[in-house]
């Protein structure tokens, strides 16, 4: 169903609801703001219409089953989307939209949400077309199908997939209202795959194999260097995310899974895997993916993505929508080092700091979830997050960062986010003394 | 793990006593021929590994250039609109505006090689021939001053080819600095009072919500 969704106000788009509105007669306002106002106090003598009055799903039965064969999410949930910032690219076939992670919970990204970034766009590839070859230092140089491929023994590993450029527009400061737009180059799924290391035995590795050449079937033909302990310890070559077959956008048929080093080397529509004794130095490792220093020397090789969380909620997509009194402060913090051991939010721009609940699955290179219960005074707050990883990295401030990488290095910003949290319980993304 | 694999190890332990040649633990997929990594395997390395057949020409390479990739990346590689920057740049590193390019800051010549033969030009990867890439990657030499005009491209001289920014890239070294201390952070009166020294509205560059 296509629907023109100009309004949050989920009776605006119920034609169920319209049908039966002209009962309501002049109380045919906002469902939410009629629940409001009724939870409030202020209500009508009665109480709540959406209570006293009877609604059309609770009258005339749905749709049957397979109306909606490949479900999708609620329309009044059509909102919850990613989105991109247009003004940062040239064009939207190399470019990258964003996560709403301020619309997620638990540890999971959906399929459908999970940001994009593409060089030369989206490679519709046909899986009986789709072959991998190793070649190089091996033994026997081979190919796979996908058949072959989904023969191997099997296994599920939960990861984040973080760009290095995650939150690269704040090196200067802030600029983005949003935690999708400061934070959502991520994305948590669970992969299904063969792990590398079984198809590189598979192919027999020479004495002198030390790094692979990962390449995509796509128009950019991303390649990156990968050294081969990485690829021994917890790499995988996946096909499926979160039980489902990869998205597109994701790299369907297959992808490599990288855990905790930087999403570009994460390649998708993965067609070959090269062996050889020395790094390729290519386009993504040089022109992108290096670290520009004050002192004009770039650093290399920087795999692995720091320790990091932020505040999802609220932030300033989604405000505090309520007076003062009991609410959830949520977020998420991961580390490419480990797992989140401690999460520490600050409600004072970082003077004191109380340590919040992480709850759900604590994962190995995976998102961790953690709230912070609290009573809101309703006065101003500067909520910050800090995440500790379990090799005991420290998440730093912004400007312990650029004392150390000044301001130009667009790769890698792990510092600690500030929200400005007004009376009314507007958000803005500050950076504090 | 299921017993599966361990019984075929067992078979391949035994295969590989009586000297057959070690064809894998689970015996799928199938070699490659040698047709198939030579389709594929195209990539080139520092050392000119990987590098074609072939020779092109600075001019070659400008004719190339104004036809298939100006319109993007300038007839100097200076840019069209928001497309890459391919030249200049030379001493901007350390500035407060430092533009990479090729000239400026790419390490490696094979990269120009290897990337403009794999991705480009930008809307017909894989349309160049060698000799095209390697007239090209003159050009772009050219145009950022490292080259004469009547400076020719080989696979034989490719090596001695060096670029200035080589020098100035240095491995990851994150776990030593300052900012990796391992240490018990601060947990109250951790600074003295807190100002707002930022606001992003102030800038204005988030994109326009569709609920707005
Ligand atoms: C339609 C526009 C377009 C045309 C035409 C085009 N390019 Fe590009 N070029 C791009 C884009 C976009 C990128 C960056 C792609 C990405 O980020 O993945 C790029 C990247 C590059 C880069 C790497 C720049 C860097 O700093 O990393 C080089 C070198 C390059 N192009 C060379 C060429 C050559 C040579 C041609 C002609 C054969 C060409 N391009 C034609 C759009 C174009």
């Amino acid at each position: 169903m296509v629907r023109d969704m100009t309004t949050d106000s989920p009776t605006d788009n119920s034609k169920l609801q319209a049908r039966r509105s002209f009962l309501r007669g002049g109380l045919a306002i906002g469902g939410a703001a009629a629940a409001a106002a009724a939870t409030s106090g202020a209500a009508l003598a009665n109480g709540d219409p959406n209570i006293l009055e009877l609604k059309d799903w609770n009258q005339y039965p749905g749709d049957g089953v397979d109306a909606r064969p490949y479900g999708a999410p609620s329309e009044f949930e059509e909102h919850v989307q990613r989105k991109s910032v247009p003004w940062l690219t040239a064009d939207p076939i190399s470019s990258v939209n964003f996560t709403p992670l301020h619309e997620l919970d638990g540890i999971i990204t959906p399929n459908g949400l999970c940001f994009e970034r593409h060089h030369s766009g989206i490679a519709e590839v046909d899986p009986s077309e789709h072959r991998l070859m190793i070649n190089g230092l091996v033994d026997k140089q081979l190919v796979f199908t996908m058949e072959d491929l989904m023969r191997f023994p099997r296994k599920n590993q939960i990861n984040f997939l973080e760009c290095a450029a995650n939150s690269g527009m704040e090196w200067r400061g802030a600029q983005l209202n949003g935690c999708q737009f400061t934070h959502g180059m991520i994305h948590n799924v669970m992969y299904t795959g063969v792990p590398l290391k079984t198809l590189l035995e598979e192919a027999g590795l020479k004495g002198n194999a030390k790094w692979l050449l990962p390449e995509g079937a796509d128009a950019s033909g991303m390649t990156r260097s990968v050294p081969i302990e990485k690829a021994l310890d917890d790499c995988l070559v996946a096909w499926k995310m979160n039980g489902e077959a990869l998205r597109p956008e994701q790299g369907y048929p297959l992808r490599l899974v990288v855990p905790g080093w930087e999403g570009n080397m994460w390649v998708k529509w993965l067609r070959r895997i090269e062996v050889g004794d020395k790094p390729w130095h290519h386009r993504e490792e040089t022109s992108k993916y290096t670290d520009l220093m004050a002192n004009g020397k770039a650093r290399r090789f920087t795999w692995e993505m720091d320790v990091k969380s932020v505040i999802t909620n609220p932030s300033p997509q989604a405000p505090l929508k309520h007076d003062k009194g009991f609410t959830v402060l949520s977020g998420v913090a991961w580390s490419g080092r480990g797992k989140v051991s401690r999460v520490d939010v600050s409600l004072d721009g970082g003077r004191n700091w109380q340590a919040a609940r992480i709850d759900g699955p604590s994962i190995d290179k995976s998102m961790h979830r953690f709230y912070f219960d609290f009573d809101w005074d309703g006065s101003e707050l500067l909520l910050q997050s800090r995440a500790i990883d379990s090799e005991g990295y420290v998440q730093p401030t912004k400007d312990a960062l650029r004392a150390v990488r000044g301001e130009n290095s667009i790769y890698h910003n792990n510092g600690i986010q500030t929200w400005h949290i007004k009376k009314d319980g507007t958000v803005e993304n500050v950076e504090v003394s | 793990m299921s017993k599966f694999p361990k019984l075929i190890v067992a078979a391949m332990a035994a295969s590989l006593l009586t000297g057959a040649a070690f064809a894998g633990k689970y015996k799928l997929g199938r070699e490659a021929t040698s047709e198939e990594v030579a389709a594929w395997n195209i990539d080139v390395r520092p050392d000119g590994q990987g590098l074609p057949e072939g020779s092109g020409t600075v001019s070659r390479g400008e004719e190339i250039w104004t036809d298939q990739c100006a319109s993007c990346h300038g007839d100097f590689g200076e840019a069209v609109d928001r497309w890459p920057v391919i030249a200049g740049g030379q001493d901007s590193l350390a500035s407060e505006d430092p533009v990479k390019t090729v000239g400026s800051y790419w390490p490696y010549l094979s990269t120009v090689f290897d990337y403009v033969n794999r991705a480009m030009p930008f809307t017909e990867a894989r349309s160049l021939t060698p000799d095209d890439v390697y007239a090209l990657t003159a050009y772009i030499m050219n145009i950022n001053d490292l080259v004469d005009e009547d400076f020719e491209l080989s696979k034989a001289n490719f090596a001695e080819q060096k670029l200035p920014n080589e020098k100035n890239f240095f491995d990851d070294d994150r776990s030593s600095s300052p900012v990796f201390a391992k240490t018990e952070p601060c947990m109250s009166n951790c600074k003295p009072e807190v100002s707002v020294t930022m606001r992003a509205r102030v800038l204005d560059v988030t994109p326009e919500d569709d609920s707005d």
